[in-house]
C-alpha cells in the first residue's frame, strides 16, 4: 500500500470509526494488511473472508461459537460481499472494542437477528441457546429445556408481548439489566481479551 | 383469675401448682405458663387467695405493659356495664369493693352527697345504705353501676384505681356475689349452684347474679386469651429447670423393672456460675449440659439440653472425651417429652409413676422465664432480638446440616462449570423428587401424629424424621422465624405450608435448574429472569436457599465468568437482607469468595461484592471470617470508591429521605469517609450540611444521632465547612445536645466541637450558649475516645482569653493537667496540647501552674514517653512553662534539659519544631546553654536546617541563637556547617527567621573576630 493511500485511509477512517485515534487506525490498518498478507493472498489483499475472520476472532479474542462468529463476520461485513474490506474491519472494530452502551446494543441485536428481519424470533432464540444446556440423556424431549428457557427469556424481554424481540425490546431489556446485553452468546470481546488485543495490537505495531 | 393472670406476670413463676389436672396430660401442664385449663372463675379465685398466702411480693400490681392492658380490660369492662347491663348494674354486692382511694371529695359532682371529708351517693338500696361511701379515703363501692360511675369520674386516674380495687380485694368474686361463689380447689361448682338455685326458681335475684357470673367469665377468659400470647412465646428451658428435672428422673430410674429408665447422667460433673455445664463456647449457642441416658429399651442416647429444648447430639467422642455437638435430632421442649418419642417403656413406665412423679412440688417453680438464662449464658445482658437471631441460626446451621446430608449424594458435585457434568440433570431430577415426597410426607405426619405415642420406638423415629423435615419446610414458608414451637401444637401449620407452596417456589426452582446446568449464556438469563421475583419478600429468599439455590449461587462467584458473578450477586445481595440467608451464606462460605473478588478488576462486580459482604456481616462470626481473609485492607479503598463513584450525592439525597434507618446509613457513611478531604467536599458541594444540620434536631433517636453527629464532626474537618456549619447554628445545637448522651453520641459532638471550634467565632458562641462548664465536666470522664475528644475541644476554647476565664473558675486547667497521668498516650498527647494554650491565655499563668502540686515534675518525666506525639505535646507545652522563669527554674532542676536533649536526634518534623521551641526558651535560665552544649543537643539541631518544613526552620534558628551565646556551642554549629545553612535563611521572608539566623551568625562572626583578635591582636 502507497505511503499516500494510507494517509488517506487513515484519514478517512480516524472520522468514521470514531473511537480509534489516527495511529491506532494505522496500526489497525497495517494487522488487517499482515494478516491478510500471511493468509495466502488469495483474495488478492482485498480483505477477510469468512474463514479468515472467524480464525482471526478465535485467536484473538478466544471466540469459539461458529454461529455467533458467523454473525459477527456478517456484521461486520457491511456491504455483503462476503468479504471485510479494511474500512469494514476498522469500522467493526471501533464498536466490537470500544463501542458505547448504545452502539453495543445495536450490534448485538444485530448478531442475534440471524435472518436480519429485525426481529429476534422465538426460532432464532433457540438455535442460538440449543446447545446452552447439558444434554440429559434421561429427558424424553432434550429441546424442552432449551424451550422453557427460550420461553423464559422472552417473558424477561418482551415488554410488547407479540412473542418476539423487536429492537426496541432488545434495547429496554439490555437498559435495564446490562448483563442481557449478551443474552444469546458471546458475541463481544471480554474485557482481558479486548485489553489484550489492543496492547498487542496498538503498542507493538508502534514498535515496527 | 384475672389476679392470677396478673399475678404470673408480675412473678417470673410460670407454672402454678396444678393438682386439678388430669396427670397423663402431665408433659402439656409442665410446660403450660398458666394454669389456663379454662377452669371457672372459682378455681381461680382460690388462686387468687393463695396469691397472698404465698407471699408473691408485695401484693402489688407493677404497671408492666401486659399489666396495663389487662386492667384496660378490666376498666372498660367495669365501665360499661352499667350501660350495657343496666339490669345486672344494679344489684347490690354481697360486701362492698373497698379500697383506699387518691380520689378527693371535690372529684365528686352531681348525685352524691358531699359532707366535708364523706361522699355519699344518693343512690341507696333498701335498707337505705348509699352504694358509694367515702369517709376520708376510704372508698366503699357497692354495684356496678356505682362502680361505672366513679370510673368515669375518675378520669385519668382510672388505672390507678383499678389496680387499688384489684390488689386491696384479692377476691373481687366473693364479695361480689357471695363466698358461695368462691369455690374449693380442685372443684369447681359454682356454676353447679347457681344453676340449682335458678331451678328453684323464685329469686330473680339470682337470675341477674347468674348473668353476672357468666359476664365475669367471659371477660375472664378475654383476659386469659390476651394475655397467654405475650406468655406462652416466653417459655424456654433454664438450667435450673433441667437440673430438676434430671432429679426427678434420676429418682424414678435405676435397676429393676418399673424404673422408667436405666440411668441418666451429666457429661461433666463442674457447673459453671450459673448452673450451666456445658463449656463457654457452648453455653453462647444456648447449651446448658448434656446428658446421657441409658433407657432400659434402646441404645444409650446422649443429648444436649439448651435453651431452646432438648435434642439428640452426636454422642460423646471416644478419641477426646468430647461430644459431638451436632444437632441429630427434632427439638424437643424437655427430657420428659424426648424420652417419650424415644424409648416405649418409659411411656409405659412413666403411666405406672405418674402420680408421684408429678407431685412433687418443687418442680413447678423451675421453669422460669428465658432471658434471664440467657444472660447468664452471655455474661451480658443479651435482649431478646440477639436471643432470636441465635437461635435462628442455630437453625439455619440445622438445616443447613440437613440439606447437606439429604442432598449431598444427589448434588455433592460442584455447580462450576468445569465439572458440571452430568450432576446437574440429576439435581433437578432430584429436587423434584425431595419436593414430592414432602408433599406426601406432610399428608402423611398428621395421620402417623394421630395414633397413639409410643407403640414401637421405630414409628416414633420415623415420625420424628418425618416431622422434622415438614416443621422445617413449614417454618420457612410460612414468613415467622423467630420461634420453634412445639410440633404437637401447630400441626394446622404444618399443613397449610406444605400444600400450599407459593407460586415462587416453582417459579425459582424451575429457574434454578438452568443455573445449575446451564452454560453462561443460560445462566445469566436464568439469573436476570429471577431477579423480577419480589427478592425482598422473604418467602422467595427462603425459597431460593431450599431449592439448592444458593449454593449454585456462592459457587457462580467462584467461575471466572464475570456476568455470572454479577448476577448472582445481585441477588445475593439483595436476599443477604435475610438473617437467614446471611448465615447460609457464610456457612457456604460464601464471605471468602466475595473477599477475593474485591481484587477483581470490574469495577461493578467490586462494588456489588463490597455491598453483599456489608450485608452478611452483620453478625459476628462472619465480620470475623472478613477479617480473616484479608477483607477489611481491600474494604477501605471503597472508601475512594464511593468518592469516585458519585456516591456521595446518593449519600447526601438520601439524608432528607422520609426513613430514619436510611437516614442513619447515609449519615454514617459519611462518616466514615469524610475522612478525606475531597468527600468531605463533596459533602458540601451536594448540599449535604443542611440536611445534617436539621438531623440534629432529631434527638431522640440515638443511633441516627450518633452517625450525624459523627458525619458533622469528620465534615467539620474542613474550615469551608465550619463555616456553612456556622451558617445553619450547628455549634448551638450541639452544645444543646451535650448533656444526657449516651458516650458514642458524646464522642462524636465532642469532636465536633472540637473541629468547629478552630474558628474563633464558634469559640465565642461556646461560650455564650454556655458550652463550656459542660466541657470542662466531661474531662472528668473515663472512655479514652471521649477524653481526647474533649480536651481537643477545651484547648480550643482556651485560645480565647476570655473562655479561659471559665475554664480556669471551673478548674479545668487542673483536670487537664491530672489527664497527664493517663495510661493511654493518645489522652496524655490531647491534654498537654490543650495545656498549651491554657498557660498561654490565663492570666497569672506562672501562678496557676505553680500551684499543681507535682505537676511540672510530672509533664518533664512525660519526656521519657516513647510516643512521638505526646513528646511534640509535652515540649509545646514546656514551651509554654518556660516562659515564667520561676517555673523554668523549677523544670530546670527537674532535669528537664538533658531530657530534652535526648530527643535531638529525631527525624520527626513536628517534634523537631516542638523541641527547638523548647530549648530555645529553656536557654534562658542560669546555665542551661551549656548544658545543652553539653549533652549534645547542639549539632543535631543544626541539621534540622535540611528539613523541608518551614516551621521547623524558625524554631531551631531562633534555637541556634540563644544557643550561639555560648562560645563552645558556636564551635560545636561552626563546625556542622551552619554558617551556609543560615545565610539561605536569612534570604527568607519569614522576619523572625531572618532576626533569629541573622542573629546566630552575628554571634559567631563576633567569637571568630573575638578569636582572630585574640589570636594576632
Amino acid at each position: 500500500m502507497s505511503a499516500k493511500r494510507l494517509q488517506q485511509l487513515v484519514e478517512a477512517l480516524s472520522r468514521s470509526a470514531r473511537h480509534f485515534n489516527k495511529s491506532e487506525v494505522e496500526c489497525l490498518i497495517k494487522l488487517f494488511d499482515t494478516l491478510v498478507t500471511a493468509s495466502g493472498d488469495r483474495f488478492g489483499a482485498v480483505g477477510f473472508d469468512r474463514n479468515m475472520f472467524r480464525d482471526t476472532l478465535h485467536r484473538a479474542f478466544g471466540m469459539t461459537d461458529d454461529m455467533v462468529m458467523d454473525r459477527v463476520f456478517r456484521t461486520f461485513d457491511r456491504d455483503n460481499d462476503s468479504c471485510i474490506s479494511v474500512e469494514e474491519w476498522v469500522e467493526g472494530l471501533s464498536v466490537f472494542l470500544r463501542g458505547t452502551l448504545e452502539e453495543r446494543i445495536k450490534y448485538c441485536f444485530e448478531v442475534y437477528d440471524l435472518n436480519g428481519d429485525g426481529y429476534i424470533s422465538r426460532e432464532e432464540m433457540f438455535q442460538m441457546l440449543k446447545n446452552s444446556l447439558l444434554k440429559q440423556p434421561s429427558e424424553e424431549d432434550p429441546d424442552e429445556g432449551i424451550k422453557d428457557l427460550v420461553d423464559i427469556a422472552l417473558k424477561k424481554m418482551d415488554y410488547d408481548h407479540d412473542g418476539k424481540l423487536s429492537f426496541a425490546d432488545f434495547e429496554k431489556a439490555v437498559r435495564d439489566d446490562n448483563l442481557l446485553l449478551e443474552a444469546f452468546g458471546p458475541c463481544l470481546p471480554d474485557i482481558k481479551g479486548s485489553l489484550a488485543f489492543e496492547k498487542k495490537t496498538f503498542k507493538e505495531n508502534r514498535k515496527l | 383469675m384475672i389476679l392470677e393472670v396478673l399475678s404470673n406476670l408480675n412473678e417470673s413463676m410460670i407454672l402454678s401448682e396444678s393438682s386439678v389436672w388430669s396427670f397423663s396430660d402431665c408433659v402439656y401442664s409442665l410446660r403450660c405458663p398458666l394454669s389456663i385449663q379454662g377452669k371457672t372463675m372459682g378455681a381461680a379465685l382460690a388462686r387468687a387467695a393463695q396469691w397472698t398466702a404465698a407471699g408473691y411480693g408485695t401484693g402489688t400490681l407493677q404497671i408492666t405493659p401486659l399489666n396495663e392492658a389487662l386492667l384496660n380490660q378490666i376498666i372498660k369492662f367495669a365501665e360499661d356495664f352499667s350501660t350495657r347491663h343496666p339490669q345486672e348494674a344494679v344489684v347490690v354486692f354481697k360486701e362492698p369493693l373497698e379500697w383506699k382511694t387518691q380520689l378527693g371529695c371535690s372529684a365528686f359532682g352531681e348525685g352524691y352527697e358531699i359532707d366535708g371529708a364523706t361522699v355519699k351517693s344518693e343512690a341507696k338500696d333498701e335498707d337505705g345504705q348509699p352504694l358509694l361511701l367515702l369517709t376520708a379515703s376510704n372508698l366503699r363501692v357497692r354495684n356496678f353501676d356505682q362502680l361505672s360511675r366513679l370510673l368515669q369520674i375518675a378520669m385519668e386516674k382510672k388505672l390507678k384505681e383499678a389496680q387499688a380495687c384489684l390488689e386491696a380485694n384479692r377476691d373481687p368474686i366473693v364479695k361480689i356475689l357471695g363466698p358461695e361463689y368462691g369455690t374449693v380447689e380442685g372443684e369447681d361448682k359454682s356454676m353447679l349452684h347457681l344453676l340449682e338455685k335458678v331451678k328453684q326458681g323464685d329469686d330473680p335475684e339470682t337470675e341477674k347474679k347468674m348473668k353476672i357470673f357468666i359476664l365475669l367469665h367471659q371477660l375472664d377468659m378475654q383476659l386469659l386469651n390476651s394475655s397467654l400470647k405475650h406468655i406462652s412465646q416466653d417459655i424456654r428451658l433454664s438450667p435450673a429447670a433441667v437440673n430438676n428435672e434430671v432429679n426427678l428422673l434420676k429418682n424414678f430410674s435405676g435397676k429393676g423393672e418399673d424404673t422408667v429408665l436405666e440411668s441418666l447422667e451429666y457429661t461433666s460433673d463442674y457447673t459453671f456460675s450459673n448452673g450451666c455445664r456445658a463449656p463457654p463456647w457452648r453455653q453462647v449457642h444456648g447449651e446448658i449440659c448434656y446428658l446421657i441416658i441409658k433407657p432400659h429399651d434402646t441404645d444409650p442416647l446422649c443429648i444436649t439440653c439448651s435453651t431452646a429444648g432438648v435434642f439428640l447430639n452426636g454422642g460423646e467422642l471416644k478419641s477426646k472425651g468430647d461430644i459431638d455437638y451436632e444437632r441429630k435430632s427434632d427439638i424437643y421442649k424437655d427430657i420428659v417429652t424426648f424420652l417419650r418419642e424415644r424409648s416405649p417403656r418409659f411411656v409405659e413406665n412413666m403411666a405406672k409413676q405418674q402420680y408421684t412423679f408429678f407431685k412433687e412440688p418443687t418442680y413447678e417453680k423451675n421453669y422460669q422465664r428465658v432471658e434471664v438464662v440467657d444472660a447468664k449464658v452471655s455474661g451480658q445482658s443479651q435482649n431478646h432480638y440477639d436471643y432470636t437471631e441465635k437461635s435462628v441460626h442455630e437453625k439455619v446451621k440445622s438445616s443447613a446440616a440437613k440439606s447437606k446430608s439429604t442432598d449431598k449424594k444427589k448434588l455433592e458435585p460442584s455447580m462450576k462449570w468445569k465439572n458440571i457434568g452430568l450432576s446437574a440433570a440429576r439435581s433437578a431430577k432430584a429436587a423434584k423428587n425431595v419436593n414430592e415426597e414432602q408433599r406426601r410426607s406432610s399428608s402423611m405426619s398428621t395421620k402417623i401424629k394421630k395414633k397413639a405415642t409410643g407403640i414401637s420406638s421405630e414409628s416414633v423415629k420415623m415420625q420424628s424424621s418425618l416431622k422434622c423435615k415438614i416443621s422445617d419446610k413449614s417454618e420457612e414458608v410460612s414468613e415467622s422465624s423467630s420461634e420453634t414451637e412445639e410440633d404437637e401444637e401447630q400441626p394446622v401449620r404444618h399443613q397449610e405450608g406444605n400444600t400450599d407452596l407459593p407460586s415462587e417456589y416453582w417459579g425459582i426452582q424451575k429457574l434454578a435448574k438452568y443455573l445449575k446446568g446451564g452454560n453462561p449464556t443460560a445462566t445469566v438469563i436464568a439469573l436476570c429472569s429471577m431477579r423480577d421475583f419480589n427478592l425482598a419478600q422473604e418467602t422467595c429468599q427462603l425459597a431460593i436457599r431450599d431449592v439448592g439455590c444458593l449454593e449454585v449461587l456462592i459457587n457462580l462467584l467462584d467461575t471466572e465468568e464475570i456476568k455470572c458473578q454479577i448476577g448472582s450477586l445481585k441477588i445475593l445481595k439483595e436476599i443477604s437482607q435475610n438473617t437467614l440467608i446471611r448465615h447460609a451464606i457464610a456457612d457456604l462460605g460464601g464471605l471468602e469468595i466475595m473477599v477475593k473478588i474485591l481484587d477483581s478488576p470490574d469495577k461493578d462486580l467490586k462494588c456489588l461484592a463490597a455491598e453483599t459482604i456489608a450485608n452478611v456481616a452483620r453478625f459476628k462470626r462472619a465480620r470475623r471470617t472478613v477479617r480473616l481473609h484479608g477483607g477489611i485492607k481491600r474494604l477501605p479503598s471503597y472508601r475512594l470508591a464511593i468518592r469516585t463513584e458519585g456516591m456521595i450525592e446518593n449519600l447526601v439525597n438520601n439524608l432528607s429521605s422520609e426513613h430514619e434507618e436510611l437516614q442513619m446509613h447515609c449519615a454514617s457513611a459519611i462518616f466514615k469517609c469524610a475522612e478525606d478531604k475531597e468527600t468531605r467536599d463533596l459533602v458540601r458541594l451536594h448540599g449535604g450540611l443542611q440536611p445534617l444540620s436539621v438531623l440534629l434536631g432529631n434527638s431522640e433517636n440515638k443511633q441516627l444521632l450518633a452517625a450525624v453527629t459523627g458525619a458533622i464532626w469528620k465534615c467539620a474537618i474542613s474550615g469551608e465547612n465550619v463555616s456553612k456549619f456556622h451558617d445553619y447554628k450547628v455549634v448551638e445545637a450541639l452544645v444543646g445536645l451535650l448533656t444526657d448522651q449516651p458516650e458514642e453520641v458524646l464522642i462524636n459532638i465532642v469532636g465536633a466541637l472540637g473541629e468547629c471550634c478552630q474558628e474563633p467565632i464558634n469559640r465565642a458562641i461556646i461560650r455564650q450558649c454556655g458550652g463550656i462548664p459542660p466541657l470542662v465536666k466531661l474531662l472528668t470522664g473515663t472512655n479514652q475516645a471521649l477524653l481526647v475528644n474533649v480536651t481537643k475541644a477545651v484547648g480550643a476554647c482556651a485560645t480565647e482569653p476570655e473562655n479561659m476565664m471559665i475554664i480556669d473558675r471551673l478548674d479545668g486547667v487542673r483536670l487537664l493537667w491530672s489527664l497527664l497521668k493517663n495510661p493511654n498516650p493518645d489522652v496524655q498527647a490531647s491534654a498537654a496540647w490543650a495545656i498549651c494554650p491554657c498557660i498561654e491565655n490565663a492570666k497569672d499563668a506562672g501562678e496557676m501552674v505553680r500551684s499543681f502540686v507535682g505537676g511540672l515534675e510530672l509533664i518533664v518525666n512525660l519526656l521519657k514517653s516513647k510516643n512521638k506525639e505526646v513528646l511534640a505535646s509535652v515540649c509545646a507545652a514546656i514551651t509554654n512553662i518556660a516562659k515564667d522563669e520561676e517555673n523554668l527554674a523549677v523544670i530546670t532542676d527537674h532535669g528537664v534539659v538533658p531530657l530534652l536533649s535526648n530527643l535531638a536526634n529525631t527525624n520527626n518534623d513536628k517534634l523537631r519544631r516542638h523541641l527547638a521551641e523548647a530549648i530555645s526558651h529553656c536557654c534562658m535560665w542560669g546555665s542551661n546553654r551549656v548544658t545543652f552544649g553539653e549533652s549534645k543537643a547542639v549539632a543535631p539541631l543544626v541539621r534540622y536546617l535540611k528539613s523541608n518544613d518551614p516551621l521547623v526552620h524558625r524554631a531551631t534558628a531562633q534555637a541556634l541563637y540563644q544557643l550561639s551565646e555560648d562560645p563552645s556551642n558556636c564551635i560545636t554549629m561552626h563546625e556542622n556547617g551552619v554558617v551556609k545553612l543560615l545565610l539561605t535563611m536569612v534570604g527568607s521572608t519569614d522576619e523572625t527567621l531572618q532576626e533569629a539566623a541573622a542573629g546566630c551568625i552575628a554571634n559567631i562572626r563576633r567569637l571568630a573576630l573575638a578569636t582572630e583578635k585574640a589570636k594576632y591582636g
